[in-house]
């Protein structure tokens, strides 16, 4: 069910609030995915 | 003498070249077909879809997946990854015929070829976005063809000024890398004077980001392709630093694509949630969303990463071709499928055999003209007098 807004403040809070926690999640994500993707480059240090 | 016996030998009638011959003909049927009657002789456009596969397809997708060119030698000579330099020349030349034949097929969809020049030369639109991406791909096909030129001078024994165009190989990079960015985002700022036309899906303030971004991993997957291409079909043209070098270039390219993919995912969230639209993502527009998103750029992302970590060159070959599909689809979803989506079904646009023609006479001219240069010229191979001259 979409969500109605009745002022633009409403609409900006909520829109911005959602992209705001996203880019927190991205951060988390793409900072595991780099340790995953390098993990092989990692193996090959003897030290 | 026996590569000379061999060439003459060499039977005329093969399957490609009679595939390649049927639709070359066919091709130039309908090009004169196309500039003797019009656009309506051969097309389905209409006022309501003024532009088609030739805009979407030959145009969008052949900007994008020549982008290997700017992504190659940028990492080569601006970052200084000297072990992706046997994949330089390929890119190169791969990005002037992209480009080239983007021009060229340019010329079926707007017609009186000889005007080309006026908007440049004659009449510049200074505030218009298709200005900027005119006068970028005019210069930058200057640029690719001063790139590309070396292979051809020393094919031809011209010495000293090869040796004068390579000294010009940074300036090249770094104006190459300019203009990419400039029109590569701008192809996709086309979009944003139609934000009732375009899918809210598709549409958004970072369409230009969205368009960037992801013409560097089209470009990396299709330097990939084509080096899978050219190891199968061009084998005996490429010499021993080709072939050790061609592992390390498709793993390089492949680690780098997939986390570009997995930013451009991110971004692509990113649009959806500043401009609240996750409600069409349960609509059948949305599935093709998804499938678009997930099947031809996470999956693909995924594979890469998984072949880079098995160093398995057979996953990184399926996932350039997954993305460079991801990337054609992109581009018509924006130009073409999710374009007019409000439409009825009887006034959408479908392209007539004449335009799926027409693209497919210029896709083989340029598989002609590659193999034809690949062939000849020192691009999968260094010529003996300059080895090691990099």
């Amino acid at each position: 069910m979409e969500k109605v807004f009745y002022t633009l403040h409403d609409f900006m809070i909520y829109s911005e609030g959602i992209t705001y926690l996203l880019m927190g999640g991205i951060l988390v994500f793409l900072l595991l995915f780099w340790l995953f993707l390098t993990d092989s480059d990692k193996k090959k240090r003897t030290f | 003498m026996a590569l000379e016996k061999s060439r003459v030998n060499r039977p005329l009638f093969t399957p490609f070249n009679i595939v390649a011959g049927i639709i070359l003909i066919v091709g130039l049927f309908l090009t004169v077909s196309r500039f003797w009657g019009g656009l309506g002789t051969v097309t389905n456009l209409d006022n309501n879809n003024p532009w088609g596969i030739w805009i979407g397809f030959d145009l969008l997708c052949g900007v994008a997946l020549a982008a290997g060119g700017y992504v190659t030698s940028a990492a080569c000579y601006i970052f200084g990854l000297k072990r992706f330099h046997s994949a330089v020349r390929p890119a190169i030349l791969t990005a002037f015929l992209g480009y080239a034949l983007v021009v060229f097929a340019l010329n079926f969809d707007v017609g009186r070829p000889w005007r080309l020049p006026y908007p440049l030369f004659f009449s510049q639109g200074t505030s218009s976005l298709l200005f900027e991406v005119g006068l970028c791909v005019f210069l930058y096909l200057n640029v690719l063809f001063i790139e590309y030129s070396p292979a051809a001078l020393e094919w031809l024994g011209y010495k000293k000024i090869r040796n004068f165009v390579v000294k010009l190989t940074l300036v090249l990079t770094i104006f190459g890398v300019v203009l990419s960015t400039l029109h590569q985002s701008s192809l996709g700022a086309l979009f944003l004077i139609a934000p009732s036309k375009l899918h809210p899906l598709w549409y958004s303030s970072y369409l230009p980001v969205f368009f960037f971004v992801s013409s560097i991993f089209a470009g990396m997957s299709m330097v990939i392709f084509e080096g899978s291409l050219a190891h199968r079909f061009l084998h005996h043209k490429m010499d021993k630093t080709h072939l050790d070098e061609s592992l390390g270039v498709a793993l390089g390219f492949g680690k780098a694509a997939s986390f570009v993919m997995m930013g451009y995912i991110a971004t692509k969230f990113i649009g959806i949630a500043s401009d609240n639209n996750w409600h069409y993502l349960a609509t059948g527009w949305g599935l093709w969303f998804l499938l678009e998103l997930i099947g031809f750029v996470a999956v693909p992302a995924f594979l890469y990463a998984v072949a880079v970590r098995d160093k398995n060159i057979k996953l990184v070959r399926i996932a350039s071709i997954l993305a460079v599909l991801g990337i054609v689809l992109n581009r018509l979803n924006v130009s073409v499928i999710a374009f007019n989506w409000h439409l009825p079904s009887s006034a959408r646009y479908f392209p007539s055999w004449k335009e799926i023609g027409i693209s497919l006479f210029i896709v083989t001219i340029g598989i002609i003209a590659y193999r034809f240069i690949a062939t000849k010229m020192p691009i999968l191979h260094e010529h003996p007098d300059y080895k090691n001259d990099h």
